[in-house]
This record gives structure tokens, sequence and C-alpha cells, in this order.
């Protein structure tokens, strides 16, 4: 006496939030009424098995059926199909694009193409996501990509506007959209110990001084190609970083710029003879930085070399995260009193951003 | 006279990508109306065209208006082949007929294709102009309001209530016809769907005419079935309570000559509060056109006796449980004769309302009921109705006579339904035989005093539970005792109806849903054998499910069944029998007794102990069931009851079906009532097996009741939540070793595995209520069995029920003694223009539009009532009514108190709960449920019957996700069309809803589905009581100051 058909249908469409978390987690049925039966809601209930099985059936129906909207959410909110609270709306829509940090990880900065979406079976082998989740979030992050990145404006607007999405979710896919579109490499084994969240935080600081949209101004001609505003990086701040070169490569300049931060944290600084010792390789490395973004492999390699450059002597001199904090603040700021230096708006600009990213990622 | 419908196509949204290459669609709409159709523009390359078409008009009879739908199709044009159709609209424009409802219909409409389900939404406007017809001989009937609810909706009251009116059309099925063959499965599904809507528009128009005829304005209790005879057609029949209604909210309805549409009508003097209970007024006010004479309806009808062809295998069971009393002798007999003499003059005295207007039920006799087998491919001309009429008349002077015999004179509760499989037909009729007041019936000229004098003897809560028929010449064999109310009458020991429970019945406890379910094998036959062994069966069948309900009943501690519908379901190799009604105690009734075990061979040990172990079980399972249901019948002592009760212990024999031949079929007696004790005798496994079915119908979860009513008894408090749902589930029978006690477990898993489903979907709203249970089976192929289930889901106020039941018996205690209190309940509700027949009454609110009311003082509109026909005696009652008429005014506080007494409902609860606001939202919400109200809410507006038939067809079943993605979305998509329809008519709710049919048929093989589906409802505007309070307490302050007070006191 096998249920051929089995369906409940309410005028107002019933959410279970547990249920839907494990429709989001990409559990099988059978899966998913094993796990419910072991959260003991049978005890609570007096519930069956087999009404615990058709209930999950039947949200897993639900949930496919509201799938299609859940990628449009705008059409969520139109649709006459389900009658749903608006409350319960933004739940669903906020729970469909919450992301695992773990996947998230995984694909930072990785082109959102077919290629990435092959080798999701070994992200989800990797990270224990089921390959089904996997997908979703990665169909996510391609669905946000593509809509937003033929658009002007902020690109955190955008989305919020397109997916009706937290401030703080539509925040964290602003950064997925802006790695994926750099292609900043956030998967070597030097990275791994960083989170989304400090990579996030760096994208933030990246879009708000970097890119076209930062400079505030907009495109002359709408017709013309501009780069989007917020997603790529403004292609003439990067060729002006060369002119930051000189901090190095003029040697008066560097013993200079060395002495003046020397004087200003001598006795402040815990690892001050380190930091003296270091002080041309650390400024070597960060200037260098800053001149090779002109290519777009370096732009990649970004956040690895800011880790090999500079980082990672920091951490191996035990350097504190205060001390760091004030040797940053002092070199930045010691650039001001270099006379012969022209350029100091863009070293503001640079220094500024990646100051806010260097303390960020500075961590174990 | 012609009237001028305009249409206007605004917008599109949400369309389909029509052509793959732009990914876009070239959207355009053709607006048709019969004949006429008219287009808007191509709008190029959009998904969400905007095309603003000039208003398209069309001129056409109010006829073609009522009968045809207005058809919007929207189409991507295609520059080198056909256009595509996108989907359809059908609206239909009735409601835009009649003044009191809907003046315009805009909003977004859902496109519909029977293949492909929703594809984006339309934007239309739609109005009429109307110009008054009064020819005599016209064929069209607008102005006739139409109604679903099977109670005087809430914003009217009724002036008479006129009685049956029935129609039927016959058509040729689409899918029948030669050029189906030739067709696009879309193209038959739509030929259907204009097919079906056309007759329902035609149908309605019938039975609106027949209603001006009977000078109504109104169809009540209104219910349309359509039957898929197959080869021999299609038809749409339906059946009604003509009524003339009139608005109770407006103020024009206080003034007795406007606002209804016939001109008769008007002359009709403004009459008085009908609630017998409170007062003594009779029907009094002489109505001054009563001068015609009521036609009899042959004409009404269309009658032919050429039913050659019918088996006449018609089982005839009257069931009935009742009861004699030997006083109110004269009276009895006197108003018998009026109401016979009222009666009797029409075909069909019967009443499809399940609730009724205060005082208009006198008595009830019991559930009448008549099935009829019929074979279709014996129709001699399937496409003209004569032979179906015929057979419906057969099984109307069925259920008369069956009225009859139970000394009753009108049927209430009415409903009509089939069960077709193949060329077999079973036909039913049901209700519930009872005498009523003749006072709401057109003809009824009963002298006020003598009324009043039998209504004094009716005490309250009781006087419908005492018998209608003689005691010394019973119809059936029936226990009866003096009543354990007012002690005065005879009641039976059971009572069964079809109606919802009074709404002035003490009630004892709270009540459930009791379920009988049978299933029953049949041999596969064909035609006239196969007619003749169905009915063979059927009588067994009826008595095994009555056996089945007196037991779980008893089962319950419980002695009376409400809403009682049994339904008999015909398939190829068996029979289904579902019967579900409410359980509840009445108070007037005796206390049930219990259910004793025999065993046949009583010498033998260990069977004894086995016996005794049962009964035990069974014992226990009473005691738990009335500690669950809260039955504590207050203790009686043999004296205060000076009944000849026989014995303390009640005794009486069930014999078991088996032991009866089928040749004495007819003469079943269903009343267990003759002997004394309930004994179920254990003499075979079919027995044994039947006491454990007893006991695994597992009783809902704390937190959850259930009733198959409107209003759950014993629980008043509602709370704003609801949700109504509809569950399908189909199960296949393994083919092997089918026996019936196999085939009865199937069906009870199926059942009580539905309603354990049913609870743990819903756990997150308890405390709450199912209400309006509906339970619907069918057998669409061999091994298969299909229930639906629609109900409503309310939540309730846990702390406050039990306060209120407290309230509720003190309440009934106060109203069998005579106090005083109860007359000052009275003017109260005459100065609010009689309490329309709501459950609930939210008298607050009459209150409010009376002393709201365009000024004038609520006293002197109560003193302009004529009372010119009244006795003597009732000018004292005048007084007393100017008198409290200015209690009212002057807001003392007594009326406040008087006022919460006459509303059930804690009000109080409600104010501080409405839903959460859903203001952000787009899509506005429209609520729908069964019920005819809205807890918490009051409905302002009827809009207008919604009637809608939807065909789905999928030939991509396993893409679709298997049958239950298919019938998930279809059902889905019927509940937004359904909503949407009301949100463009104004409406933000439907009550009253009902799924009639759900007929869902697949071909795995093929991956082929196709579903159809039958819904209807009436869309209304409703206010909550908590924004209701809003407005009245800023209205009254602009309106006159001493209604101020009045309006005050109740907040």
């Amino acid at each position: 006496m096998a249920s051929e058909l089995d369906i409940f249908v309410g005028n107002t469409t019933l959410i279970d939030e547990d249920v839907y978390r494990l429709w989001l987690d990409g559990y099988s049925v059978s899966d998913a009424v094993a796990l419910r039966v072991r959260s003991g809601i049978l005890e609570q209930t007096g519930a069956t098995a087999a009404v615990l099985q058709s209930d999950t059936m039947d949200h897993y129906r639900t949930f496919q059926m509201l799938e299609r909207l859940l990628h449009a959410p705008p059409k969520l909110l139109h649709q006459l199909i389900f009658q749903i609270p608006p409350s319960r709306q933004a739940l669903l829509i906020e729970r469909y694009y919450t992301f695992d940090e773990a996947f998230v990880r995984e694909v930072l900065g990785k082109k959102l193409s077919k290629g990435t979406k092959k080798d999701l079976d070994d992200i989800s082998t990797k990270t224990g996501i089921t390959l089904k989740s996997c997908r979703r979030q990665f169909d996510n992050f391609k669905r946000v990509f593509k809509v937003v990145e033929e658009m002007r404006g902020s690109l955190v607007d955008n989305i919020q506007q397109h997916f009706l999405l937290s401030d703080r979710l539509a925040r964290d896919y602003a950064a997925i959209v802006f790695f994926a579109n750099n292609r900043f490499e956030t998967g070597k084994k030097k990275l791994q110990y960083l989170s989304f969240g400090d990579f996030a935080f760096c994208a933030e600081l990246m879009i708000q001084n970097w890119t076209l949209g930062a400079v505030g101004e907009a495109p002359t001609e709408p017709d013309s190609q501009v780069d989007d505003m917020d997603m790529d990086l403004d292609k003439e701040f990067l060729q002006d970083l060369k002119e930051l070169k000189v901090l190095v490569a003029d040697k008066d300049l560097l013993d200079l710029h060395k002495s003046l931060v020397c004087t200003a944290l001598r006795g402040k600084l815990g690892v001050f003879s380190e930091m003296e010792a270091n002080f041309k390789n650390l400024s070597r490395g960060l200037v260098n930085v800053a001149a090779k973004l002109t290519h777009n492999k370096d732009v990649r390699d970004l956040f690895v070399d800011l880790v090999e450059k500079f980082l990672e002597p920091c951490r191996s001199d035990h350097w504190p995260l205060s001390d760091v904090r004030l040797f940053l603040n002092q070199y930045s700021a010691s650039v001001h009193s270099l006379d012969g230096f022209r350029y100091q708006a863009l070293w503001d600009r640079y220094m500024g951003t990646l100051r806010g990213c260097l303390l960020r990622l500075y961590h174990d | 006279m012609p009237g001028k419908l305009k249409v206007k196509i605004v917008a599109g949204r949400h369309l389909p990508v029509m052509d793959r290459a732009s990914d876009l669609t070239d959207a355009f709409v053709e607006v048709k109306f019969g004949n006429t159709t008219f287009k808007t523009d191509v709008y190029h390359k959009s998904l969400n065209p905007q095309w603003n078409s000039e208003w398209f008009k069309f001129e056409v009879d109010d006829e073609d208006l009522q009968d045809e739908p207005l058809q919007i199709t929207v189409l991507d044009h295609d520059t080198y082949s056909a256009n595509d159709a996108i989907g359809k609209v059908y609206i239909d424009i009735d409601p835009l007929l009649y003044s009191e409802a809907a003046t315009v219909i805009s909003g977004w409409f859902p496109i519909y294709d029977t293949i492909h389900g929703i594809r984006g939404e339309i934007n239309v406007v739609v109005k009429v102009d109307l110009f008054n017809d009064l020819n005599r001989f016209r064929q069209s009937s607008c102005g006739v309001k139409f109604f679903c609810t099977t109670s005087i909706p809430k914003c009217y009251k009724a002036v008479i209530i006129h009685g049956f009116v029935e129609e039927l059309v016959v058509n040729e099925d689409p899918e029948y016809q030669w050029i189906d063959r030739i067709r696009t499965p879309r193209a038959s599904n739509e030929a259907r769907q204009r097919l079906i809507s056309l007759m329902s528009g035609e149908l309605q128009r019938k039975i609106g005419l027949k209603v001006l005829e009977m000078r109504g304005n109104a169809v009540v209790g209104y219910l349309q079935c359509f039957d898929l005879e197959g080869e021999s057609g299609l038809v749409v029949r339906a059946i009604g309570t003509a009524c003339t209604l009139d608005k109770l909210s407006s103020p024009a309805a206080f003034l007795p000559a406007c606002n209804s549409p016939s001109k008769e009508i008007k002359e009709i003097p403004f009459n008085e509060d009908p609630n017998p209970n409170t007062h003594s007024s009779g029907p009094s006010t002489p109505l001054k056109n009563q001068t015609y004479s009521f036609s009899p309806s042959k004409s009404y009808s269309r009658q032919s006796s050429s039913s050659d062809t019918d088996l006449s295998l018609t089982p005839k069971t009257g069931m009935g449980s009742g009861s004699a009393g030997k006083e109110g002798g004269p009276f009895k007999a006197l108003l018998r004769q009026q109401t016979q003499s009222a009666l009797e003059q029409r075909e069909f005295p019967f009443f499809t309302l399940t609730a009724f207007p205060p005082g208009f039920l006198v008595h009830v006799g019991g559930v009448v009921s008549a099935r009829s087998v019929k074979l279709l491919d014996r129709i001699h001309n399937p496409d003209e109705p004569e032979t179906r009429d015929a057979w419906w008349a057969e099984i109307r002077q069925e259920i008369k006579s069956h009225a009859k015999a139970l000394g009753c004179h009108a049927v209430v509760g009415y409903s009509e339904s089939t069960s077709i499989c193949e060329e077999v037909c079973i036909l039913s009729a049901s209700g519930t035989a009872a005498v009523l007041n003749p006072r709401f019936l057109q003809d009824g000229t009963v002298e006020g005093c003598l009324e009043q004098r039998l209504e004094e003897n009716l005490p309250a809560g009781c006087g419908f539970c005492h018998i209608p028929y003689d005691e010394l010449n019973m119809p059936f064999p029936a226990h009866l005792t003096y009543c354990y109310n007012c002690r005065k009458q005879k009641v039976p020991d059971v009572l069964f109806t079809t109606i919802d429970l009074p709404m002035d019945a003490t009630v004892i406890g709270k009540g459930c849903l009791i379920q009988a379910r049978l299933c029953r094998l049949k041999k596969k036959a064909q035609a006239e054998a196969n007619a003749t062994a169905i009915s063979n069966l059927l009588p067994f069948m009826e008595y095994e499910v009555h056996t089945q309900l007196m037991n779980k009943l008893k089962l319950k501690g419980m002695n009376a069944l409400f809403g009682l519908r049994i339904q008999i379901s015909v398939g190829e190799n068996m029979l289904m029998g579902l019967a579900s009604a409410t359980g509840v105690y009445l108070a007037a009734l005796p206390t049930p007794g219990g259910i004793q075990i025999a065993g046949k061979t009583p010498n033998d040990g260990s069977y004894e102990q086995h016996i005794s172990h049962m009964q035990k079980k069974i014992n226990d399972t009473i005691a738990k069931n009335k500690e669950l249901y809260e039955i504590n019948p207050p203790e009686i002592s043999e004296e205060i009851i000076g009944s000849p009760i026989p014995e303390p212990r009640q005794r009486s024999r069930l014999l078991r079906s088996q032991s009866e031949s089928s040749d004495e079929v007819t003469e079943l007696d269903l009343s267990h009532g003759k002997k004394d004790a309930f004994v179920l005798e254990i003499d075979d496994t079919d027995a044994m097996e039947d006491v454990h079915s007893l006991l695994t119908d597992v009783p809902p979860p704390s937190g959850f009741y259930s009733c198959n009513t409107e209003i759950m008894p014993g629980i008043n408090n509602w709370t704003s939540e609801i949700q109504m749902f509809t569950s399908v589930r189909v199960i296949r029978l393994s083919s092997l070793n089918l026996t019936n006690q196999a085939l009865n477990k199937n069906f009870n898993d199926l059942c009580e595995n539905l309603l354990k489903s049913l609870y743990f979907k819903l756990r997150s709203m308890i405390p709450c209520c199912l209400c309006h249970v509906n339970f619907t089976v069918s057998l669409p192929e061999d091994e298969l069995i299909q229930v639906t289930v629609t109900a409503v889901a309310i939540t309730f106020d846990k702390n406050q029920a039990l306060q209120t039941t407290k309230t509720h018996v003190e309440k009934s205690l106060q109203r069998a003694s005579t106090d005083n209190e109860e007359l000052l309940q009275f003017p109260l509700e005459l100065c609010s223009d009689s309490l329309p027949p709501h459950p609930f009454p939210p008298a607050k609110e009459h209150l409010e539009s009376a002393s709201s009311n365009s000024g004038i003082p609520a006293a002197q509109r109560a003193t302009s009532v004529d009372y010119s026909s009244f006795a003597d005696r009732c000018s004292s009652w005048i007084e007393l009514i100017k008198l409290k008429a200015q209690t009212i005014r002057r807001g003392s506080i007594k009326t406040t108190v008087t006022v919460e007494k006459a509303s059930p409902m804690g009000e109080g609860n409600f104010r501080n709960r409405s839903t959460p606001s859903c203001a952000n939202s787009t899509v506005g919400v429209v609520k729908m449920t069964p019920l005819s109200f809205i807890p918490g809410a009051k409905i302002t507006k009827y809009l207008g019957i919604i009637n809608m038939f939807f065909i789905r067809e999928t030939t991509s079943l396993r893409e679709e996700g298997g049958v239950s993605g298919f019938l998930h979305a279809f059902i889905a998509e019927v509940f937004a069309m359904v909503r949407a329809h009301v949100a463009a008519l104004g409406g933000n709710a439907v009550v009253s809803y009902i799924m009639k049919q759900c007929v869902f048929m697949e071909n795995p093989n093929k991956n082929q589905a196709q579903c159809l589906i039958n819904v209807s409802g009436d869309a209304v505007v409703f206010v909550r009581e908590s924004e209701l309070e809003v407005i009245s307490t800023q209205q009254p302050a602009a309106n006159c100051q001493p209604a101020c007070t009045g309006g005050e006191v109740t907040t």
C-alpha cells in the first residue's frame, strides 16, 4: 500500500525552517528524514516516521517550486502562486543566498565558470558540504555576478536591489563578485589561514578606494565602454602606482624615510631592532607590490605578495599586532615629510587601503 | 435591453520567453466576449509589456452577460508562422451585474494555460454599464445574488426564505466529440473549460429566473456540481435556497422601500427580530403583498416520466434517530398543520441551509437519505435534461416521503451528489427532516399569539431535539426519554443531523470529528448486472456505516452527530463508504450507555478473558474520551427527571447485518433503538475486527481539535490566525488477495495517516481546531483510492476557552430559568434590526450600525416598527423596548454586559490580536476559508460568487515532479487564481470556499496526467474587528451625539 500521491497545499504556504535548512544543505529526502528523526521530533510530537517522510517530501517539493523564484527574488515578491508573508519571504531569500565559509574560501577569487563548476565534486569532498549545496552556492555567486556585472553604480546597492539581501549579506556578495572579477588568488597554502571575513574586509576597502567608482566621477559619455565602476580597479590609479617606486629606488629617499620612521618609533616599538634591520626589505616589498599592479597577473597575486613580502617577515620576528599598527601608521605618515616625494595623494590612496588590509590580515 | 461591457488591457508581467533567439516575447492580447473579438497592439520584445489599450466595448444582451465569460487570450506574435498562445484568463463578470457587489474588476490575473500552468500575469480592468430591464418575460435574471454560504450571509437578514430551487443543464462533453481526435489536448481542454463556464452561467441565470418568479432576490447555499458522464454527456446541476434578503448595514435597509430589486418586495414592511428565544413576537407584520399565491413548482422544474430506462433499484433508507413527546400537543399539531400547508404547496420543501435564523428550526427528526443506481448508457435522449431531471425528482420525492415518515414537513441541510464509474452512476441525496417555523416562509400566516404560547413551551437550547413525530406511531423503533433540559418533551437517545449545531443548543464539553470508513469488494460486471450488484450492496453499506458511527459516537461518550455527510463512491471492483460528522454531547439528550461486548461461546475460559480484556479497553477509552472532550454532564437524579425510563441501565441489542437476508433490505432498521443496551456481539472475525478498528482511531494530539461543522462546539474564542489547506492522497492497493478486511484496514489507515499528517504539519498553530474538515473519496482506477481533504485550521486562545465554556454552561442554566435578564437582551437585538443568524453575531457592531445610522436615534427606529398585529400583551413589550433603547443610548453598563453575552466570542480577545501586518507586500493577502465567517473580523460586503473550473494536463509528468509535483503545483495555481479574482473584485477573502471536484487521472507509462478541479466560494471584504473599532469610535462622533455613547460602551 504505497502512497502514489501525497500532497498538502496551504493557502498560506507553510515553511518549516528546519526542513528548509536541510534542503539548502543539500540532503536527500531520506537523509533529511533521518536527521529529523535524530533531532527527536517524533518524541516531541508523537508523529510516526511515515508522517515525517510525507511532511519532508511536501516541503522539499514546495522548495523546489520556490527555487525558480528565488533565483530572481523580486519575482518572489510579485508572484501570485505562493502566498507567503513578507517576513517569511525575506527569510527564504536570505537563507537561500547564505553560503558556507568553507565553501566560499574554496572558490573565492576563482573564475565563476564551467571549469570551476566541474571542480565542485572535489570541493564537496574536501569541505564535507554536499555537492548539491555546493552547486547552489556556486550558482548563487555566478547569478549575482552575471546580474551586477554590467551595472553601474554601487555594487552593494545593485546587489541589494536585485536580490533583496540584507546589508551584511549584500556586502559579502559584493566582495565575492569583486574577487571573482579581479581573480585574486586566495587558495595558496600561505593564504589558508585567512578567513572569508578577512578578504571581504579587504575587498570592501579596495572597492571604496581603488575602483573607478571610488573616485566618484561618473563616466562622461554613457556609451563609452568604461569599466564597471565598482567591480574593476581604477586602471589609471594602478598605472600611477609605478611612480611610488621612487621611494625604494632612490637610496637617499629610502634612507630618509627609514630614519624618519625609526626616530619616531624609537622606544615605542617592542620589536624596534628587528624593524630597523628589516625596514628596507619591508618597504621594498610594499612599494614593489604597488609598482607591479599594472600587470593582471600581479594583481591576482596581490594577497600572496602581501603575505610573502610583509606579513610573513613580521610574523617570523613575532611582531605584536600593536607594533605592526604603529609601524604602518608611521611608515605611511612619514612619507609626507619626504620633501622630494611628489605623489602624496597617490601614496595615501594606496597606503590607506593597504594599511587597513594588512592589519586585518595580520593574525595567526 | 443590452448592457455595455468595457474592457481595458493595461499590462503584462513575468511573461514566459517565447522567442528563444532574443529571450523575449512579442505579446498581444485578444479580448473575446460572445462572438466579438478585439485585439491589442503587439508590444514587441518585452516580458513586461505595457499595452495600455483603449476601452474595448461590447454591447450585449444581459442574458449573454450572465452566460458568457469574458475570455482574454495572450499570444506571442509571430511574423512567419501562426501566433503562439501564451495562455488565457476567463473572467466571470456576474459579480458586476448586481448593484451591491463589485463595481469594477481590476487587477492582476494569472495567465493560465492548461498544458503549462500559470505563465505570467496580466492586468485587466472590466466594467459593465447595465440598463435596467423591466420586461417581465425576460430571460435574464441579473440582480439575483448568489451565495455559497449555507446560512443567511452576515450583512443581510432574511425577510422570507422561499425554498428550494434547482436546475440542470446537459451538453455533449467536448472530450468525447469526434473532433477531439484531431485537435490538440490544449484545444480540447479549453473547449471543455469554456463549455463548463458557459453552462454554469446559463444554470445560474435559469436559477435566478426561478428565484425572481418566487419573488426572491437571492440564492443562499448555492451548490453547483458537474457530472462527467462520459459518452452520455456533461451535466452541470445546481441546488440552492431562494430567499428574500435585506441588507443590514446600509441605512437604506431600514427604510422598507429601497434596495430590493423587485417591486413587490418593497411593500413588505420591516420585519422585526425573529428570535423567539428572547422575545415572543409573531410573524406579525401582515405581509401586504401576500395576495399572490405560490405557483406550484411544476413550472420550475421540468418534469417528465420518461424514466423507463431506470432500474428502480433505489434502496430506501430513512436514517432517523428519534423520540416523541406527548405534550405540546394541540399547539404542535396546529403548528404542524400550518407549516404543512405552507410547505405542502411546494414540490420539495427542501432547504440547502445548514444554519438558520434563530427560531426557524423548531424540531429535528433525523437524517433522511436516498440513493439510486442508474445506468448512463440507457438515457434515451442524452442531450436533453429530462431523464436526469426525472431521476433527481424521484430521489427528492423519496427524501420527502422519508421526512414525512418522521413527522416532518421539511428537509434542511439538504445536499445532492453523484458517483460515476463507467456507465454506472449512483445518485445520492440527504438532509435532515425538520419541522420549521412558518414565519419565514412567505405564506405562513400564523397567529402571533398561538406561536407565542407555543414558543413559551419550548425552552431554549433543547427545542430542536424534541421529537416531531407521534410517540405512539413512531416511524421506527426508538428509545425515548423526557428531555434532560426542560423535562417536558420527549427526546430520542441519539440524534443524527446534516446541519450545523444550532446556535442556541446547549452542549456539554467539546465536539470531535467522527468518521466511519468502509470498503466492500464487488465483482466486475457489466451494465444491469453491475447496477444490481451495487444496489444490493448499498443497504449493507449504509447499515454498517451507521453502525460504525453509532459505535464511535458511544465510544466518545457523546449523543448527537451534526454535519453528517455520507459519501458512497463506486469503482470498478469496489464500493467505498465514508461518513464524517461532528459528535457532541447535547445536554438535552440522555447520557449514552456504554458499549458491551458479548461473546458467543460464553463457556470458553480464555475467550471469556479476551472478551473482558476488550471490554476493559473499551470502557477505558470511553472514560478517557469523556475526560478529553470535557464531557461531565451534571448528575441528575431520577426524581427530577420524573420520566419513565424503564431501567437505569439501558440495554439495546445490535444485530449484525449478516443475519439479515437481502430480501428485507428495504426494511432495514438502523435505529438500534428497540432493545436497551448497546451490545457488540463478537460472533465472528469480522466483528472482532470491527471492535479493533473502533479502538485504532487515535485522538488528535493535545492542543488539536477537529470537526466538520462550521464551528467547534465548546470553543468560542477564536484568534485570527487561519490556514486553509487542501491535501490529496492516492494509494495503490496491491491487487493480491484483496479482502474486505484488508481493504478496510488500508482505507482506515489512509484516512488516519492523513489526519496525523495534518496534525503534524499544523503543529505550529497549537492550540488550534481543524474546522469544516471535508473528506472526499473517489476510486479513479482499479486499485487506486483517492482521498481529498479541505479544511481550515483556526487558532484559539486556550485560557479563554476554559472561561467561556464555564460561562457557556452558566448561560444555559440562566436561560433555562425565566430570568428577567433575558428580557433585557431583547430590545438590544431588536434595535439592531434582527441579528443575522451568524454563529458569532458580533452584536457590538450591530449596535453601532444601528446607532450610527444616518442620524436617526436608535429608539426612534425601534419604535417605528409596525406592531399593529401584536397581541395585546405585546404592548407592554414595546414600553420595555423604548426603555431599553434609551438605556442603550445612555450607554449603561448593563447593556455592555448583554452585548458580551449575546456574542459567544470573547471579543476583547481579538482586539490585540490582528495578524502581523503585511503592508510591505506587493501582493495583497487574500484569505480563504471553507467557513462562512472569518474569526476576529467582520464581513462588510459580499462581492459575488466565485465559481471556477480548471483543467490541467501534462505530457511530461516526470519532469514536473511526478504525480505529486504535478498536482501540488496545480492546486497552488488554483488557489492563486481564486485569490487573484477575489483581489480584482476588491475583496480580501473567500468564505464558504469549497473544492467540489478534484478529478485526477494519470498514465505514468505515457508520462501523462490530467486533472480537473472545480472550486467555488463567496468573495467578500472583511474588516478586522480591531480596525473596525478605530473606525467606529470616530464615526459616531461625527454623526450624532446620542449615538456617541452607544459606540463607546462597547469599546
